[in-house]
C-alpha cells in the first residue's frame, strides 16, 4: 500500500521493503500452500468426476475403448435422459428410495427414545451404552449378512418364530410386498444406534438450570420433553437427520449384499440401479448409469444445499 | 519352415529396434476360474504347453470368474494380456465389434486339427464369418434327479412332457417338491426357459428370439410360458426360490426335499460334496414337448481369446492351436468333469459324461445359454421377467410386453 | 438432568428398569447373538436345521481356523489393513493443513471452499464412480491397493477437513496471534503449536476413518477385483459364495471382518465418541 502511494519522484529504493517476495505476502499464500494438497486430490477425485459423470450422461457408451484407444462413446444428447422418462424400474427405483427416507428418518425418534432410556447413572451403564451402539461399528455388509440369515424362512429366527406360531413364515426377501421394508428395518438398526449416540452426547450438556426451571413450571414428562429438553437437543436433531437423510440416499451395500436389487428389480434403489446398469454382469451402460447418478445427484444436492444454508446461517453468528 | 523364417524376420526386426522382450517369448495368460479343479486342470494343460515350448516364458493370473466378467472390459484396452479366457456367442459380441478381439481365422483354416475337429462348434465361435477364440470346454445341462426317490416312488426316466408332469404330482403326493431351483442370480430361471422353449418351439426359435426376431409377445413364446405354468401346478419348484443361489437350492435336493433339479453338469461336484453319492444322482434328457421336434440341447462353452492389443501374438496362436489338440482337450475336461468340443478328443468315463455325451453329440443343435445368446440388457430384463413369472404366474401379459419394449430398445 | 434420575424413584421402579435394561439389550443384540451362535455349531447342526436351539457341541475355534485355512481371508485382512492405515494418516494429514488454512487465515475463498469440503462428502457415491473408476483403469492404478488409498484419501478428506476446521477454530487465536508477532513462520507456528493442540482431534479422526474405510464395500467393488487387493468386506461376498451353505462359516467370516473396527471403538471410545457427535452440541 504505502509503497504505490508514494509519489513518482520519490528515490527509489530508500523506501523499498527487502524483504523477500515470500515474507511480504506470507499471509496471503501461507493458506494456499496448506491448502494445495487438499485441494488437489479433491478436485481430481470429488470435484471433476462430478462434471466428468454429468458429461457422460450425455453419451451412449459400453465402457469399451476402441483397438485404437479412442472412447467408443457415442453423443445422444439428453437420449439417456428421455429412456429413464419411460423405464419403470428407474421408477421403482425412486419409489423405494422415497420408502428409505421416509422409514429411515424414524431412527431419529428411536434414537432419542433410546436415549432417554439408558440417560441414567446406574452402575455398568457406559457399558450399556456401548454395547447399544455397537450395531453402528460392524460394517453394513456384515449387518446385510446377519439379517438375510435372521429372515431365512427356512433356517432363519423369522422362520422358527413363525413356525412357532404355527404360520408359514413369509419369505421377507423373496417378495416384492415385503423386500425393502425388510432392508430397511435392518438398516435402521445401525442407524438407530449412531442417533442414539448423537442424543446420548446432546442430553449431556442439556443445561441443568433450565431443567429445574421447568421443573418450577411444573412442567413434567411429555411436556418437559417438547418444551425445554427438546429445544435444546436442536444441534443433535439436525446432525441425526443429516446423516440419516445422507445415509437413506447412499443405501446401497445392503442391498448388494441382501438381494441385489431383486427379486426382479423390486428392492431397487438408485444407487443400486445406477451400478447395476454401469458395472453389473449385465450392465456397462456407463451412460446410462451415469444420467441416473445424475438424477441422484441433484436430489442430494437439494438436500446438501440445505445442510449447507444452515450451517452458513451458523457461521454468520 | 515358412513359420520360422517369419519368427526369425521378427526377432531380428525387434532386435534392430530395441532389445526387447520379443526375445524371451513372454507369453501373459488371463484365466478365470481359480476353483481347484478347473484350476488344476488348466494348470496341467499349462505346463505341457511350457514343455513343448520351452524357449516362451508363460505367466498366468487366475482370477475370480465374476471379477474376470468386469474386469476383462479394462484389461482388454489398458494391459492386454496375449490370451484371455471368455464366452463365445452374443458374448463376445462387444469385444469383437469393438475391435478388441484379434481375427483367428488364418489359424482355424491352416491348423488341420481346427479345420477338421471343431465343426459342431464352430459356428459359434464365429461372427460375421470370421472365427475369434478357440473352445476348450463345454458342458450339458439337462434334468439331475435323484434317483433313489425315484426309485423308492415307482418313478421312471420322464420321457415326455406328459410323464414329466404325472412323476410332479407323484412326487408332490408323496410330500417330495418336484423341481429346486433358485433364482436369486436369474441365470437358473433362463435354464428352465430355454429347455421349454427349446421342446416347444425349437432350436430356431430360441436362436430367433435371442437375436431379436421373434417378439415375447409371440403366440409361440406365450405357449413356452403356458407349459411353465402346468408344470408349476403339478406341483412345480420350491418355495422361497428368489432368495436362494443355485448353491443353495441344492440344500432341500441333498435332503430328499426336492426330487429334480435343471441344471448343467457342474452342479454334480457340488451334489457329490454335499454328500450325495454316485447312486443317489442320475441324469435324464429334458423330456419331449412337441412331439417330432428335433431335439437341441443347451450346451455352453469356454473359450481362449487373443486381445487385439496383444504384444506377443504369434506365440498366442501357437498357445491356441496347442489348446486345441485332442489330448490335451482330452486331459483338461477329464479333469475338470465336462465335455471336450474337439471331435477327436476322448471323453471321460464317468457315467455323467458320458451320459452328457450320448445327449450333445446327438442334438440338432447346440444353444449357448439364454444369458450368452441374447445381449446382456435383453438377458438381465428377460431373466427378471422368467423370476416375476415363476412368482406372479398372473402377470405374464405385463411382462411380455414390458420385454418387447425393452426388445426393441434393445435391438434397434 | 433429564429424564428425572432413577434414583429419585420408588424402589420398585429402581428395580424394574434394572430388570428389563438388560433384557431391552439382550433383545437389541439378539441378530449378533443368534449369529455369533450359529457360527460356533458343527456342520452336522447347520445340516440338521439345528440353527435355533443349544449347539450340540462348541467349535469356534475349529470353525474360525476354518475361515482363514479354507479361504483367502489372511490375504484380504492384509489387504484391509493395507487401504486402511495410509488411508488415515494421508487423510488426517492433509485435513490438518487444509483445517489449519481455513480456520486460521481470513481471506475470501476460505467460507467457499469450506463449503465445497463438506458438500463434496456429502455427494453420492455414484455420481464419482464411472470417472474414478476410468481414471484408475488409466493411471494402472486400478485393482491396486495404491488406486483405493489414493481415492479414500481424497474423499475423506472433505469429512476430515470440516472436522479440523472446526476444531481448531475453537482454539484461542490470541497464541497464534501472539506467534506471529514475534516472528514465528507459519509452517513453525502449524506445526509447533497447533499440531500439538489438536492431537484429541486427530485421534478421534483417526479412529472413525479407520473404521469408516475398513467397512468401505461400495469403492472395493468398484476399484478392485481378484484377490490381490480386494479387502475383507468385500470379498465377504466372495467368502459367501464359496462357503455356501455352509453358514457356520459365513457367519464366523463375518464376525472376524467385524472385529477390528470393533477392537478400535472399544480401545478409542471416548475419541470415537467425540468424533461421530462433533457439531450436537454447539449452539
Amino acid at each position: 500500500m504505502s509503497v504505490t502511494a508514494l509519489p513518482e519522484t520519490s528515490v527509489p529504493g530508500s523506501m523499498v521493503d527487502n524483504r523477500s517476495w515470500y515474507q511480504r505476502n506470507r499471509l496471503r499464500v501461507a493458506p494456499w500452500l496448506f491448502l494445495a494438497p487438499a485441494i488437489i486430490f479433491f478436485t481430481i477425485y470429488v470435484i471433476a468426476p462430478i462434471f466428468q459423470s454429468i458429461w457422460t450422461s450425455f453419451f451412449e457408451w459400453n465402457g469399451l475403448n476402441n483397438a485404437d484407444g479412442t472412447s467408443s462413446a457415442k453423443w445422444i444428447g439428453l437420449g439417456n435422459y428421455v429412456e429413464l422418462l419411460d423405464d419403470e424400474d428407474f421408477y421403482t427405483s425412486l419409489y423405494n428410495n422415497v420408502l428409505w427416507l421416509v422409514l429411515y428418518l424414524l431412527a431419529v425418534p428411536a434414537g432419542l427414545f433410546i436415549a432417554l432410556f439408558l440417560n441414567q447413572t446406574v452402575t455398568g451403564m457406559r457399558i450399556y451404552k456401548s454395547l447399544f451402539f455397537f450395531p453402528f461399528v460392524i460394517s453394513q455388509v456384515v449387518v446385510g449378512l446377519i439379517f438375510s440369515w435372521f429372515y431365512n424362512p427356512n433356517f432363519g429366527i423369522v422362520g422358527e418364530v413363525w413356525r412357532f406360531f404355527g404360520a408359514a413364515p413369509p419369505s421377507i426377501l423373496g417378495d416384492e410386498d415385503l423386500v425393502t421394508y425388510g432392508i430397511i428395518f435392518a438398516g435402521l438398526w445401525p442407524q438407530i444406534a449412531y442417533c442414539m449416540i448423537l442424543y446420548l452426547t446432546g442430553l449431556n450438556n442439556v443445561s441443568p438450570d433450565q431443567v429445574e426451571a421447568g421443573r418450577l413450571d411444573h412442567a413434567k414428562g411429555w411436556k418437559m420433553l417438547w418444551y425445554v429438553i427438546l429445544p435444546q437437543l436442536k444441534p443433535a436433531t439436525f446432525i441425526a437427520v443429516v446423516v440419516t437423510v445422507i445415509g437413506a440416499l447412499r443405501s446401497f451395500d445392503m442391498i448388494a449384499i441382501m438381494t441385489q436389487g431383486g427379486p426382479y428389480g423390486s428392492s431397487n434403489v438408485l444407487s443400486y440401479y445406477m451400478f447395476e446398469q454401469a458395472l453389473s454382469e449385465f450392465g456397462f451402460r456407463m451412460g446410462y448409469g451415469s444420467a441416473i447418478a445424475t438424477v441422484l445427484f441433484f436430489i442430494m444436492l437439494f438436500f446438501i444445499s440445505y445442510f449447507l444454508w444452515s450451517m452458513y446461517q451458523d457461521e454468520k453468528r | 519352415m515358412y513359420k520360422s523364417l517369419i519368427r526369425a524376420t521378427a526377432t531380428f526386426g525387434a532386435a534392430a529396434l530395441l532389445a526387447t522382450t520379443a526375445f524371451a517369448g513372454d507369453l501373459i495368460i488371463n484365466f478365470d476360474d481359480p476353483n481347484p479343479k478347473p484350476k488344476a486342470g488348466f494348470e496341467a494343460a499349462v505346463e505341457k504347453f511350457k514343455a513343448a515350448n520351452p524357449d516362451i516364458n508363460v505367466t498366468v493370473n487366475i482370477n475370480d470368474r465374476e471379477a474376470h466378467k468386469t474386469a476383462i472390459r479394462n484389461f482388454l484396452s489398458a494391459d492386454a494380456p496375449d490370451i484371455t479366457s471368455w464366452y463365445p456367442g452374443n458374448r463376445m459380441a462387444p469385444f469383437v465389434n469393438a475391435g478388441q478381439f484379434e481375427d483367428i481365422s488364418d489359424l482355424w483354416a491352416s491348423d488341420p486339427n481346427l479345420s477338421t475337429s471343431f465343426e459342431a462348434i464352430k459356428p459359434t465361435m464365429t461372427i460375421d464369418g470370421k472365427q475369434w477364440g478357440v473352445p476348450y470346454s463345454y458342458y450339458q445341462w439337462g434334468i439331475y434327479y435323484r434317483k433313489d426317490i425315484f426309485d423308492k416312488m415307482g418313478i421312471a426316466e420322464p420321457k415326455t412332457w406328459d410323464e414329466l408332469l404325472a412323476a410332479s404330482k407323484k412326487l408332490k403326493e408323496g410330500g417330495v417338491t418336484p423341481i429346486t431351483i433358485g433364482t436369486k442370480f436369474l441365470w437358473t430361471a433362463a435354464g428352465v426357459f430355454d429347455y421349454l422353449n427349446l421342446r416347444t418351439n425349437g432350436y430356431e426359435v430360441h436362436n430367433d428370439l435371442t437375436a431379436g426376431k421373434i417378439k415375447y409377445t409371440d403366440p409361440r413364446i406365450k405357449e413356452v410360458f403356458v407349459k411353465w405354468k402346468e408344470l408349476m401346478d403339478a406341483g412345480g419348484f420350491v418355495e422361497n426360490h428368489a432368495t436362494m443361489s443355485w448353491q443353495d437350492a441344492l440344500a432341500p435336493f441333498v435332503k430328499g426335499e426336492a426330487a429334480m433339479y435343471v441344471m448343467g453338469n457342474f452342479a454334480v461336484a457340488s451334489m457329490k460334496d454335499a454328500g450325495l453319492t454316485e447312486d443317489q444322482i442320475d441324469f435324464f434328457q429334458f423330456p419331449e414337448i412337441t412331439p417330432g421336434l428335433p431335439r437341441a440341447e443347451e450346451a455352453p462353452a469356454d473359450a481362449l481369446f487373443i486381445p487385439a492389443k496383444a504384444k506377443n501374438k504369434e506365440d498366442a496362436r501357437k498357445f491356441l492351436a496347442f489348446m486345441a489338440q485332442p489330448e490335451i482337450q482330452s486331459e483338461w475336461n477329464k479333469t475338470i468333469g465336462q465335455l471336450p468340443p474337439n471331435s477327436k478328443a476322448a471323453v471321460g468315463d464317468d457315467k455323467f459324461i458320458q451320459e452328457g455325451f450320448a445327449t450333445v453329440s446327438t442334438a440338432s443343435g447346440l444353444a449357448q445359454f439364454y444369458d450368452r445368446d441374447a445381449p446382456a440388457e435383453m438377458a438381465k430384463a428377460g431373466m427378471e421377467g422368467f423370476q416375476e413369472f415363476m412368482i406372479k404366474p398372473d402377470r405374464l401379459d405385463k411382462i411380455l410386453e414390458r420385454l418387447d419394449k425393452v426388445q426393441a430398445k434393445v435391438y434397434k | 438432568m433429564f429424564p428425572t434420575p432413577i434414583e429419585k424413584s420408588s424402589p420398585g421402579i429402581q428395580t424394574t428398569y434394572k430388570v428389563f435394561l438388560p433384557i431391552a439389550l439382550f433383545i437389541w443384540l439378539l441378530p449378533l447373538l443368534a449369529i455369533f451362535m450359529t457360527s460356533v455349531r458343527s456342520a452336522g447342526d447347520i445340516n440338521a436345521g439345528n440353527v435355533f436351539g443349544w449347539p450340540t457341541s462348541f467349535q469356534m475355534l475349529q470353525n474360525y481356523v476354518a475361515v482363514f485355512t479354507e479361504s483367502e481371508a489372511t490375504t484380504y485382512f492384509l489387504n484391509s489393513l493395507k487401504i486402511t492405515i495410509p488411508t488415515v494418516i494421508l487423510s488426517v494429514a492433509m485435513a490438518c493443513l487444509a483445517g489449519y488454512a481455513l480456520a486460521i487465515y481470513r481471506f475470501k475463498a476460505a467460507l467457499p471452499l469450506f463449503f465445497i469440503f463438506v458438500a463434496g462428502n456429502f455427494v453420492p457415491f455414484q455420481i464419482l464412480m464411472v470417472p474414478v473408476r476410468q481414471l484408475s483403469v488409466e493411471t494402472g492404478l486400478y485393482n491396486t491397493v495404491t488406486g483405493l488409498v489414493l481415492f479414500h484419501a481424497a474423499f475423506q478428506t472433505g469429512f476430515c477437513t470440516l472436522f479440523m476446521r472446526n476444531f481448531i477454530k475453537a482454539l484461542p487465536f490470541e497464541l497464534i496471534e501472539s506467534a506471529r508477532i514475534e516472528g514465528v513462520g507459519e509452517f513453525r507456528i502449524f506445526w509447533h503449536l497447533v499440531l500439538p493442540l489438536v492431537r484429541p482431534a486427530i485421534a478421534a479422526l483417526a479412529v472413525l476413518i479407520f473404521t469408516f474405510i475398513w467397512n468401505d464395500y461400495f469403492w472395493a467393488t468398484v476399484l478392485t477385483n481378484g484377490e490381490a487387493s480386494k479387502p475383507i468386506t468385500a470379498a465377504m461376498k466372495a467368502l459367501n459364495g464359496q462357503f455356501v451353505s455352509r453358514w457356520h462359516l459365513v457367519s464366523a467370516a463375518s464376525l472376524l471382518a467385524a472385529v477390528p473396527p470393533v477392537v478400535m471403538f472399544f480401545l478409542m471410545q471416548k475419541h470415537f465418541i467425540a468424533g461421530l457427535t462433533l457439531g450436537a452440541t454447539k449452539g
